[in-house]
């Protein structure tokens, strides 16, 4: 897929966003328009998987986890978009009944979902377990992961990073969607990180860093990350992103972490974002 | 009581370690994942026979459990190990999201449960880890007698699809399950037929009561004494069915009161046939370091104990 069509199916995953959590009040926006071009690219561009035929065991399959449920309306948008399930369904989202959980869970049997996540900091470790099972099974698929910057303040995360490269899982590629910002404000007055690429460069990883909204910057970062693949060391990606990406009240902010736009906002936000594939 | 012969002395962490080096050789999916307490749980035997389906995570639990679960997508039956405390509370979050709530087929395996931990003391004798796992939805929670049915019940929760909790211990205790009985999770064993009272326990608990009921028998008390060895889902025909008979029950459990065996078989019982019930449990408070066996003295879980609750209980009927 091109640069532009690329942009074009983003641009669309981002009015499902904006109009998903504007339907229930409720929902997180910000990570989700701030990921919105990488999921897009990964899912549309990247990975190898098979929408039509869901499995849980995904033999022969890459698999992604998102570690950071709260941002569950990008991946249900991609997946809607990338077909597996129906595009409709996107207007259950966070209703009674729905699929679509606040967060990805995986009783209600939604197509493209392994594993739920929202308890923040849980999500390497399960990718980590994926992948030496890939291993066993002789599988040369990547497990990819996706993770806010906030969530690296969770100690389980850096439990993980530390097998992962003890124990050279190479399959593994980590992503840090590092918009600076969480709930309570940026991430350097609410807890700093500190250098994140030096930590995990010490906890034995491959760093790399790239712009979370440029497609050109993606494909490069991401294919160089998947020729790492068997060479001994995990990978991660640390992604630049801007929270609230596309939507311009929504940018230079905390604020719309986990805030849904009204009405009037709503529909400020979508004239700001090009119809592409047709609503739901 | 004599049909209940002690085949030996051995301890059910043991039983454990056996059951899972059989299941390395029988079940190619099968691993095992240990947080640097190999020895403790007896995985050396797995761990030498199979190196390449053995993770050691290092003391790193609540990885080990997220892992767990990830290792189960592509078809593993991934068998954690550890100490019970580290089994359970200290990880109650990944395994009710990634395990239980995601439905994945981990089976945690959990040793040094209860007092009879011992010198160790109250930081690692979990008394609350029956109640917590059997609290979640999607766990079956097992907690075998002794050595041979540790073993068949490692054995037999490979075969089963879900997660479970299995809990066993340190202490060397006698054995009296036959080493070929059959393990079946869910249905309870009746160690021996009874009409005065039935007496419910699980775990030590089970040997304790035994030698309660030889007290009991000896002053003309028939026991029915049923081995709770799941305690969810749990078999509640075979409560029913005994205290149809039997009008009252003790229950016996090296666990905290709250939340455990006693309680599950009370509102059964509540729920069913309200009848009169004494529970053997350790009320409200943790353990300490000393001597398993004067632990459980210490803390009312002794055969005298079970005895002085039967005759109790007995009394309260009428």
């Amino acid at each position: 897929m091109n640069k532009e069509d690329l942009k074009a199916v983003s641009s669309q995953v981002r009015r499902d966003i904006v109009r998903m959590v504007s339907a229930v009040k409720s929902g997180h926006p910000g990570g989700s328009l701030g990921c919105a071009d990488f999921l897009t690219y990964l899912y549309f561009e990247a990975m190898n998987e098979n929408s039509s035929n869901f499995t849980m065991d995904a033999l022969n399959e890459d698999v992604f986890f998102l570690s950071n449920g709260h941002i569950s309306p990008v991946w249900y948008s991609v997946l809607a978009r990338k077909g597996y399930f129906p595009v409709p369904e996107l207007v259950t989202f966070r209703k009674i009944s729905s699929r679509l959980q606040g967060h990805p869970s995986t009783d209600k049997h939604l197509e493209g979902i392994r594993m739920a996540s929202g308890s923040l900091g849980q999500g390497l470790s399960v990718a980590i377990g994926t992948a030496q099972t890939k291993k066993l099974n002789k599988d040369s698929s990547i497990v990819y992961t996706l993770h806010g910057d906030g969530e690296l303040q969770e100690g389980q995360i850096w439990e993980a990073a530390m097998y992962a490269a003890a124990n050279k899982v190479d399959n593994l590629i980590a992503t840090i969607d590092f918009n600076g910002r969480q709930i309570d404000g940026d991430v350097d007055d609410v807890l700093s990180l500190g250098s994140l690429s030096e930590k995990w460069q010490a906890f034995g990883w491959d760093v790399l860093e790239m712009d979370g909204h440029n497609f050109e910057n993606i494909h490069s970062t991401v294919t160089e990350a998947r020729e790492k693949m068997g060479h001994g060391k995990p990978v991660v990606i640390i992604m630049k992103t801007e929270m609230g990406m596309g939507v311009d009240f929504m940018m230079g902010t905390h604020k719309w972490h986990g805030v849904a736009p009204n009405e009037e906002q709503l529909s400020d936000a979508l004239s700001q974002l090009e119809e592409t594939l047709g609503d739901y | 009581m004599e049909s209940i012969e002690i085949l030996g002395n051995k301890d059910t962490r043991s039983g454990f370690g056996e059951g899972l080096a059989e299941l390395g050789a029988e079940n190619e999916n099968v691993v095992a994942l240990c947080a640097d307490l190999t020895g403790s749980l007896k995985m050396n035997a797995f761990q030498n026979a199979f190196p390449d389906r053995f993770f050691q995570v290092g003391i790193a639990e609540a990885n080990m459990m997220g892992m767990a679960a990830g290792m189960t997508i592509g078809g593993k039956i991934p068998f954690t190990g550890t100490f019970a405390n580290f089994s359970t509370g200290r990880v109650y979050d990944q395994i009710r999201q990634s395990i239980a709530y995601s439905q994945k087929n981990v089976k945690i395996c959990a040793s040094h449960a209860g007092l009879t931990l011992g010198e160790d003391g109250a930081t690692h004798q979990i008394l609350e880890d029956i109640g917590m796992m059997r609290m979640l939805p999607n766990i079956t929670v097992i907690v075998p007698a002794d050595f041979n049915q540790t073993k068949q019940a490692t054995k037999a929760i490979a075969d089963h699809e879900g997660a479970v909790y299995l809990r066993f211990g340190r202490p060397v205790m006698p054995i009296f399950i036959k080493p070929h009985a059959v393990f079946q999770i869910g249905k309870a064993d009746i160690i021996q037929a009874g009409t005065d009272v039935t007496i419910i326990a699980c775990g030590h608990m089970v040997w304790k009561s035994i030698e309660a009921a030889q007290l009991l028998a000896a002053e003309g008390i028939s026991v029915e004494l049923i081995n709770m060895h799941t305690i969810k889902p749990l078999d509640e025909e075979a409560i029913l069915r005994s205290v149809a008979k039997t009008k009252c029950v003790v229950t016996a459990e090296e666990h905290m009161a709250n939340g455990g065996l006693g309680e599950a078989v009370a509102r059964v019982l509540a729920s069913n046939t309200p009848c009169p019930q004494e529970f053997i449990a350790v009320n409200d408070s943790f353990g300490e370091s000393g001597k398993p066996m004067d632990l459980m003295e210490k803390y009312g879980l002794g055969a005298s104990h079970i005895h002085a609750a039967a005759r109790k209980v007995i009394q309260r009927k009428s």
